[in-house]
């Protein structure tokens, strides 16, 4: 067990902690409402795994920033205009003479322009992001999880109705009919 | 950096035993509260704001409500002491051995080469923004598009879950007495 894999895996460790402690409260309380309260510790704790393994070194929330957005969107289209602008300018002015130079003008133009656009488009790829699919699962399951907990809290609210009583023991009790 | 993290993975598993311990149920909840919020933090810290806002509006906001309303509707449950048994706790240790064994071989934290970030093509960032005309979150992307059959099915099972909490809490007059006269004979 090197101090490496123990920096690597510790996340994971107190998240089996949480996942343990939401278990023993489910198997060792006895209270209906303790109970649903283990589960959703239990399950917090799987959200909590799911977006542990979604992170990346150094990466930042998946949320591309509307800057780079922009001016990624702007440097795509401001190339092909900014040369044919300058070949046009250039024809006009030395219809016949500068023809080449006209050319070579407007091929440097352009080349700035696509170097610009590329670096523009590098910066934005070099943003690392961390991986979004866990969220989105989780998002899902967060929901899913909250209309349980609701269905679960009805059953001990009728249950608590018909058995005057929220224990586990004591209800087993009455069903056997001691 | 490190610390905060740390503080709260120690918060978080401090709260959790305290909900283990605690036996007075109003506090229990509030702890849980607090449970929720800490992991939501700590989901901030690990790049996930949006399940960060999910899980303080729903674990800490909604789950917290519902729960303190149960308990204004059953009651506070009356103690009734028993021997401890030592099998729960013999359960877990077990149980939480053998899954630190299985992280053992788990890819290390944060790892880029890690399955999770290689299958499926992470392809999504690169081609939301085009798909999506320009929406920079991708997560909000991949939830309605890419994934959208996962949000109609969460809808479903919110739907149905909704339907049978009516149900189950509905109160006629007949269903009344029925429940009534099986409280009658339970308790008798």
């Amino acid at each position: 067990m090197t101090l490496e894999s123990i920096a690597g895996l510790y996340n994971y460790w107190v998240v089996i902690f949480l996942m343990m402690t939401g278990f023993y409260i489910v198997l060792a309380r006895k209270n209906l409402i303790k109970s649903v309260i283990g589960l959703n510790i239990f399950q917090t704790s799987v959200f909590l795994l799911y977006i542990t393994m979604g992170k990346v070194d150094h990466g930042t929330a998946p949320i591309v920033p509307p800057a780079i957005a922009a001016e990624q969107a702007h440097a795509a289209h401001g190339t092909t205009e900014a040369g044919h602008a300058a070949v046009g300018h250039a024809a006009l002015e030395h219809a016949e003479t500068a023809q080449g130079l006209a050319h070579d003008v407007a091929h440097n133009l352009a080349d700035d322009a696509i170097s610009h656009g590329s670096e523009l488009a590098h910066a934005s790829t070099e943003i690392i992001y961390s991986n979004p699919l866990p969220s989105v699962l989780m998002l899902t399951a967060i929901v899913v999880g909250i209309a349980t907990t609701a269905l679960a809290l009805a059953l001990v609210v009728r249950i608590r109705e018909d058995y005057g009583t929220v224990d586990e023991e004591r209800i087993l009790e009455l069903d056997r009919g001691e | 950096m490190n610390l905060i993290v740390f503080a709260l993975l120690a918060l978080l598993a401090i709260t959790a035993v305290a909900i283990a311990k605690l036996r007075e149920l109003w506090a229990v909840i509030m702890f849980t509260g607090i449970y929720s919020f800490l992991s939501a933090s700590w989901m901030m810290i690990l790049d996930a704001p949006d399940v960060a806002f999910t899980e303080a509006a729903v674990g800490a906001g909604i789950s917290t409500v519902l729960m303190l309303s149960t308990m204004a509707l059953t009651g506070k449950a009356e103690e009734i002491p028993r021997k401890k048994s030592l099998v729960p706790l013999f359960v877990v240790l077990v149980t939480g051995a053998t899954l630190v064994y299985g992280t053992l071989d788990m890819p290390h934290f944060g790892s880029p080469n890690a399955p999770v970030q290689v299958y499926p093509d992470p392809s999504f960032v690169e081609r939301s923004e085009a798909d999506m005309h320009g929406l920079p979150n991708v997560v909000t992307a991949l939830l309605a598009s890419y994934r959208g059959y996962d949000t109609l099915g969460e809808t479903t099972v919110v739907l149905t879950a909704g339907i049978a909490v009516l149900l189950i809490l509905r109160r006629d007059d007949e269903e009344k007495d029925e429940s009534a006269q099986l409280a009658g004979n339970k308790t008798s």
